[in-house]
């Protein structure tokens, strides 16, 4: 084993170049790295938020407000689909999930449930042919509708990956360093941004869905019928953004949605007041031409979130598909509204589950006190091996640094994240490694006095070893995967360090310090192993 | 020319370990008899990443006073108010507390912030940090799950490589340190946050690693004296690999021994845990790993055995 191959020596030799290279950008000042040439690595060490300091915020899509939102709307669906037809009903209600509906003229059950079936719920995302929605006749003209289980999940699914994307355009449109979010487990979103110590702005995006809607205003409903709380079927009563504004009865179904439109700026009205403008694209515009064609002369509810913001009359059609909406706006919260409408709403409502900041400076004097420690602790690690071990305790020490370079190395050029925990797979790594080469040795040890010649004892000591060395390392790789597969993130963190590190001290602390031992044997031609 | 020093470790020592094992059998079940009762009488020190809650960073020109801003911080109406001084430096301090059950955490952790900065002028907050205890304590379930299949793979590993009884042998001692680094932390009331997570794993890393390199020893072994009894031949794996338990022990403490000293307050409770494991590690290897293995027994000799009678079938 410790013949000097020609592939041993070049991957030594290459593993030391690469390790300086990529680990160097982590040294030298940023001006002397933006001097370099582009072709050399550039890429620091990515520490992570409770190191580098930054705003963590973890959001849970609210699933169960999508679904009850859903569900309102198919029995506003029912409710259309039946009047349209002239099939009559009564006793149309949602509860547990569950849409029932009773058809009142017992001759017209079959054709309620073909139409039905033929105009509620849509395809199912996945299955050719299948719908989101079932339907059952529980006898008595009783129907039962409810979205099929496979549905629901997709549901959740794709307003989890569109929030993100939604999440995504806000953030790009706010221009701030670029934060990573990506998302956790089934329903949660996860939000880092480096260096950003305040997330107020951020929040101010993430946290409003930005729903646009317009909706009739009932006029039949009077103050009186609300307070006494005689609302009719498919009629809801809304509050106003403004506080004091006089609650609203509208039409539960909305004639457009802000999905439809193409764009919104901050604009100002005639007044000269803070307004958002609009403008619907295709199916919109003509939705919306239509809608205001038929209602010239009635009120209609421009809706955000739940609350209306104004409910202005239609003075004329706006075939055009532009508008305007007027409030009670400054010129940035105008700005911002504008902003959230262009980049859609979200579909459905997030929730701040948690908030971690890590202010930049207690981060930047953990990094110093870490860095401090570490390197006394190497040192006195070197030292200990060397005074041990003599000769062969420098090479496991050399052969340490190297490790050391090909770590920060590796970590740089992935850009994986260094986090605390990060560090303690760092520390445990640094403990297998040399304990690596303290196997080899003292199986050398063993060796030679059982008799052997140095050579010989050398060689059979790395042979030896290198079977204990390899159970410890797979098994530690083993936990290193798990913790990979199951971990979240602090844990994740820790078993990526200690992957790498397994893959690097197997390397340095046998071949490193193989070629190490042989060039010596070459050179010093001894008659005696110096730890034996 | 005692340099290098591997020198002064004896060739050949004869300690009878295993003469020993009943009572540090005796220690161990009074170290994890304490540990429970710590556990169950004043448990974990749960940090805010586990427990959920608030926690602000303080920082001031000047160095600031840990009592007066703990008065100033109860004095807000904010619950189980903890301030801890010296962060690093006397200027800064962190303050956590738990938020109003039912009210909404993110606008009073605000509320709270302000009303403390306009006590205190120079001084600057940057965003509290807001945990809830839902996602929290999902993190800690998924945490010791993932640690639960790792340690079944490993159990898996080991019987693979060696046998059943010696990944028995190992998860109970790896279990054994568990329990008892956990009682560590819950008798000092050290917080438990992400960080004691990484160090937890840290030592289930270092101990699962002695422990596999003490089994390679006595597998090579019992392959080597087939008929000397396992006692002895626990005996005499231990002796053989004592100088090399010694050494990477030293140097892994060594390592920690500058982040002891130097490390901060942000550090220090991560390396104390490290270094007690380290201990707890090495000395779970010999003392409830192996003692295990003898009581359970060890297959001898199969490895051999099926060539052997091959041969034996195709002689004369």
């Amino acid at each position: 084993m410790l013949t000097l191959s020609r592939w041993k020596v070049t991957a030594v030799i290459l593993s030391v170049i690469f390790g300086i290279v990529f680990s160097l950008p982590n040294v030298l000042p940023q001006k002397t790295l933006d001097a370099l040439p582009g072709w050399v690595p550039h890429q620091k060490l990515n520490l992570g938020l409770d190191l580098q300091g930054g705003s963590y915020l973890l959001y849970e899509v609210d699933t169960d407000a999508l679904r009850a939102e859903r569900l309102t709307n198919m029995v506003e669906d029912v409710r259309t689909t039946l009047r349209n037809d002239q099939i009559e009903f009564g006793e149309l209600g949602e509860a547990g999930g569950i849409v029932r509906v009773r058809i009142t003229d017992p001759g017209k059950v079959d054709q309620a449930v073909s139409l039905l079936r033929r105009s509620i719920g849509g395809p199912l995302a996945g299955a050719i042919g299948g719908r989101d929605t079932s339907i059952s006749n529980k006898g008595d003209g009783r129907l039962e509708l409810s979205f099929v289980p496979e549905a629901a999940k997709a549901d959740a699914v794709k307003a989890v990956d569109q929030s993100i994307e939604t999440i995504r355009r806000r953030i790009d449109a706010l221009g701030t360093k670029e934060p990573t979010i990506t998302k956790q487990g089934s329903n949660r979103i996860v939000i880092q941004a480096a260096g950003e110590s305040d997330p107020a702005r951020l929040q101010a995006v993430i946290g409003q869905t930005a729903k646009l809607t317009f909706q009739m205003v009932d006029e039949t409903v009077s103050q009186e019928d609300m307070v006494a709380g005689r609302i009719p079927p498919g009629v809801v009563v809304l509050p106003g953004t403004e506080p004091g504004a006089p609650p609203l009865p509208v039409a539960k179904r909305a004639l457009v949605t802000g999905e439809d439109l193409v764009t919104a700026n901050q604009e100002f009205d005639q007044n000269g007041a803070p307004a958002v403008g609009f403008r619907f694209g295709g199916a919109g515009a003509r939705k919306f031409g239509d809608a205001t064609t038929r209602n010239v002369g009635k009120r209609f509810a421009i809706v955000l979130d739940g609350k209306y913001i104004s409910a202005p009359k239609i003075n004329q059609p706006l075939p055009g598909g532009s508008g305007i909406i007027t409030g009670n706006f400054t010129p940035e919260s105008a700005a911002e509204l504008a902003l959230l409408l262009r980049s859609g709403a979200l579909p459905a409502k997030l929730n701040l589950e948690e908030q971690r900041t890590v202010g930049a400076e207690l981060g930047a004097d953990a990094v110093r006190a870490g860095a401090i420690s570490l390197a006394i602790g190497a040192a006195a690690m070197f030292v200990f091996i060397i005074l041990a071990y003599g000769l062969f305790g420098i090479f496991a020490a050399l052969a340490l640094v190297v490790n050391v370079l090909l770590i920060i190395g590796i970590m740089s050029m992935t850009q994986a994240t260094l986090t605390f925990p990060g560090i303690a797979g760092l520390i445990l790594t640094l403990a297998v490694a040399v304990d690596a080469n303290v196997l080899i040795y003292e199986r050398m040890r063993d060796e030679a006095a059982a008799g052997r010649s140095p050579m010989s004892a050398a060689d059979t000591g790395f042979r030896r070893a290198m079977v204990s060395i390899m159970d410890a390392n797979i098994t530690s790789l083993i936990s290193a995967a798990i913790m990979f597969g199951f971990g979240s993130g602090p844990i994740k963190g820790f078993a990526w360090t200690l992957s790498i590190g397994v893959f690097t001290s197997v390397f340095t602390a046998i071949i490193i310090t193989q070629v190490l031992i042989g060039w010596w044997f070459k050179t010093a031609k001894p008659k005696k192993l110096p730890i034996a | 020319m005692a340099w290098p020093l591997i020198r002064l470790i004896p060739r050949q020592t004869h300690f009878r370990f295993v003469k020993w094992a009943p009572v540090a059998a005796a220690i161990s079940a009074l170290l994890i008899a304490g540990s429970c009762v710590s556990f169950f009488t004043q448990g974990l020190n749960l940090g805010i990443d586990f427990k959920g809650g608030i926690a602000m960073e303080a920082r001031m020109p000047t160095p600031i006073s840990a009592d007066a801003l703990r008065n100033v911080a109860r004095a807000t109406g904010a619950h189980d108010v903890q301030v801890q001084g010296n962060f690093g430096s006397p200027n800064v301090a962190m303050i956590r507390f738990l938020p109003t059950a039912g009210g909404d955490a993110m606008a009073e952790a605000n509320r709270v912030k302000a009303e403390i900065i306009a006590k205190f002028p120079g001084m600057t907050m940057p965003a509290p940090s807001v945990i809830g205890a839902k996602v929290s304590g999902e993190l800690l379930g998924s945490g010791f799950k993932a640690l639960a299949i790792a340690l079944l793979l490993m159990l898996g590993y080991i019987w693979f490589r060696f046998q059943l009884q010696f990944g028995l042998g190992a998860v109970v001692a790896v279990f054994h340190d568990i329990v008892l680094t956990l009682g560590l932390l819950s008798v000092l009331q050290i917080e438990f946050s992400m960080t004691s997570i990484a160090a937890l794993l840290t030592v289930i890393g270092y101990s699962m690693n002695e422990k596999v390199i003490t089994f390679d020893r006595l597998k090579e072994n019992l392959r080597k004296y087939k008929t000397t009894p396992l006692r002895d031949i626990i005996d005499l794996s231990e002796n053989e690999r004592l100088s090399r338990t010694i050494i990477t022990g030293s140097t892994a403490l060594l390592a920690l021994g500058g982040t002891i000293l130097f490390g901060g307050p942000v550090l220090r409770p991560l390396v104390v845990t490290m270094t007690f494991g380290i201990i707890i590690g090495t000395y779970s290897s010999v003392y409830i790993a192996l003692p295990l293995i003898l009581v359970w027994g060890a297959k001898r000799g199969d490895d051999e055995a099926s060539p052997i009678k091959l041969g034996a079938g195709t002689r004369p």
